[in-house]
């Protein structure tokens, strides 16, 4: 949070580091227009926007933890769950196409109240707390599935659908979660309380926030936004999948990360978090246009990755 | 306090050791055989291990299963657990092949024979290794792809430097003169049914022109068909890899052109004979092909069971 009512004299390199990731974003499309003629059309844009979505919504779910000084690394495998449980609720148990949603979004909400519970009145730290969630999520994944795919219902499958040729569902569920996930973080007690609990823990508890109560609101929104994730990614393929989003979690720290979001709490936005996913899904559709060698692929999304990590630093030493 | 926990912690320890333990079945005849499998959460492993059962109860053996969980260290432990159990051959369908070279000296070293199943043992001492053909099977795939369309095509990839995916590549590529078509596209989407629908949609972009599909997997096969949305199976063929339930569906509905079927229960009753026939001291087969199928149309209720 960087304050522009305080100062007027704002540092064209503090200007240019606070849009750090916005600046490598548009470093990206221009160096991909050029490279890959395919890269700048209409259509291939809308794909990288449903490509960045369920990647994006993770994060923007990450981006409440990170910013309250916690980690949560179950996202991935909990958005599998809450997808299998939808669509097993369906599927196997003939419940209406609705209520299963209902119950597949009630799971990650239930996965991330117990991550919450587990890190403020267990005092577990939240690497473990969410490490150990990340195992039993993708546990129970197995367990509802019988370790096979599972058909979606079609109201999930219409979250992975066009509503016309230009506007895909993926896209708008984004948007709406950027949306609400702004509006959490500026405009609500509780998103205060992130940053105020990121910046001091023990300030922010003699100020007067209920600090554990509001790490398990943390944690309820990390899982429901999971949750929304699982469908989104579902809903794309018509079935939930036992394997699905493994590793995803780490896609989604790096979202936060590269979006200019410090690890050590306090700091982050949903729009950097917005600009990291769409990095990540800019960079993997034109590598993939471009024809990469496969092997150099992960080399260069690690390096990104590693560049936006090394500017945040950068950034906190010249303050 | 204290002691609640640690009484808890045991309890715990012995119901995990319970589950854990390796199930045995069979006849309970002369002879016990190990099987050690990388994972029980595939249906293919499982179809595998029924396979290995049943020929183990036809031949009067007992047939100890143990399951790694994808981890190569555990598998080694459950391979000298094995050995010092008094079991007369072992059967490793290893996690990976260049990590199951401790397992092998293992077993070496007890003097058992080790048999390996679907998966190869990149060192160490093997009597016999009993697996589908992948590169044939990649080969059998360009030969139905081109068939089935000419002109473009593109190749959805397995996990980079994984064998499935070098095999299944290679076959491919060394099938595709025999075909009008022409790949303008590798590119890896990890086995992964998402990744197969995001890295499709991608070359549909740099390659509108693309007229067939061959995937290293049923799950990144299924993903691109997603891509193509109303294409698929018209306009662009799909052929995949594996035979899965999912699969064989999308080839009634005619949206896969063709799939190559493997046949996890006869790598299981192959491996098992194998390990009998060592375990006797009677000459064993070093290699075992077992043939992979082209599913189509045509034949896909024979795969239906």
């Amino acid at each position: 949070m960087s304050s522009t009512v305080g100062s007027r004299r704002v540092s064209v390199r503090e200007a240019l580091a606070d849009n750090g990731a916005l600046a490598g974003l548009l470093v990206l499309v221009v160096a991909l227009s050029v490279s890959a003629p395919t890269f700048l059309s209409t259509q291939n844009l809308l794909n990288v926007g449903v490509q960045a979505a369920v990647v994006a919504v993770l994060a923007f779910g990450s981006t409440f933890v990170i910013v309250s000084g916690g980690i949560d690394l179950s996202v991935g495998s909990v958005a599998a769950l809450s997808a299998m449980v939808g669509a097993w609720s369906s599927a196997e148990a003939g419940l209406p196409g609705p209520v299963a949603l209902l119950l597949g979004l009630l799971t990650g909400v239930v996965a991330g109240l117990v991550n919450g519970a587990l890190v403020s009145y267990g005092r577990l730290p939240a690497f473990i707390a969410t490490l150990a969630m990340l195992s039993v999520a993708r546990g129970l994944t197995l367990v509802v599935s019988q370790g096979s795919p599972t058909t979606t219902p079609d109201v999930v499958s219409f979250l992975g659908s066009d509503l016309t040729p230009y506007l895909p569902v993926p896209l708008l569920v984004m948007l709406v979660f950027f949306g609400i996930t702004g509006f959490v973080l500026s405009r609500t007690y509780s998103g205060r309380a992130m940053y105020a609990i990121g910046g001091n823990e023990e300030a922010a508890r003699l100020s007067g926030i209920d600090t554990r109560r509001q790490k398990l609101v943390v944690y309820a929104l990390s899982g429901l936004f999971a949750a929304v994730a699982g469908m989104l990614l579902a809903g794309r393929l018509s079935s939930a999948g036992p394997q699905a989003a493994v590793g995803y979690e780490l896609d989604a720290i790096a979202a936060v990360v590269i979006g200019g979001a410090s690890l050590s709490g306090g700091v982050g936005r949903a729009t950097g978090t917005l600009v990291g996913a769409l990095v990540l899904a800019v960079l993997r559709n034109g590598l993939n246009q471009m024809q990469v060698s496969p092997f150099w692929q992960q080399v260069v999304i690690g390096a990104v990755i590693a560049l936006a990590v090394l500017l945040d630093t950068l950034r906190r030493r010249t303050r | 306090m204290e002691f609640r926990g640690v009484a808890a912690l045991s309890a715990l320890t012995l119901a995990l050791t319970a589950c854990g333990s390796g199930t045995s079945s069979g006849g309970g005849g002369d002879l016990t055989i190990g099987l050690a499998i990388s994972t029980l959460d595939n249906p293919y492993f499982v179809a595998l291990k029924a396979g290995a059962e049943k020929a183990a109860a036809e031949l009067g053996v007992e047939l100890t299963v143990v399951d790694a969980q994808n981890d190569a260290t555990n598998q080694v432990n459950q391979v000298q657990t094995f050995t010092t159990q008094g079991v007369k051959a072992i059967v490793i369908n290893p996690v990976d092949s260049k990590q199951a070279a401790p397992a092998a000296k293992a077993a070496e070293n007890a003097a058992v024979p080790l048999v390996a199943v679907d998966r190869s043992v990149d060192e160490g001492k093997v009597v016999s290794e009993v697996a589908s053909d992948n590169v044939q099977g990649g080969t059998l795939a360009a030969i139905e792809l081109g068939r089935a369309v000419s002109g473009q095509v593109v190749h959805l990839q397995g996990i980079p430097g994984a064998s499935a995916s070098r095999d299944r590549g290679r076959g491919f590529e060394q099938g595709l003169n025999s075909g009008g078509i022409e790949v303008v596209a590798g590119q890896p989407a990890d086995f992964n049914r998402a990744k197969g629908l995001d890295v499709m949609t991608n070359l549909l972009q740099a390659n509108p022109g693309v007229k067939g599909v061959f995937a290293d997997n049923d799950e990144m096969a299924l993903g691109a068909i997603k891509a193509l949305g109303d294409r698929a199976g018209k306009d662009v063929q799909v052929v995949g890899f594996d035979g899965t339930p999912d699969g064989l569906t999308a080839i009634e509905n005619g949206t896969m052109a063709a799939t190559i079927a493997q046949q996890p229960e006869v790598l299981g009753r192959k491996a098992v004979e194998q390990a009998v026939k060592a375990a006797r001291g009677e000459t064993v087969q070093e290699v075992v092909d077992v043939e992979v199928k082209v599913v189509t149309k045509k034949n896909v209720a024979e795969f239906r069971k």
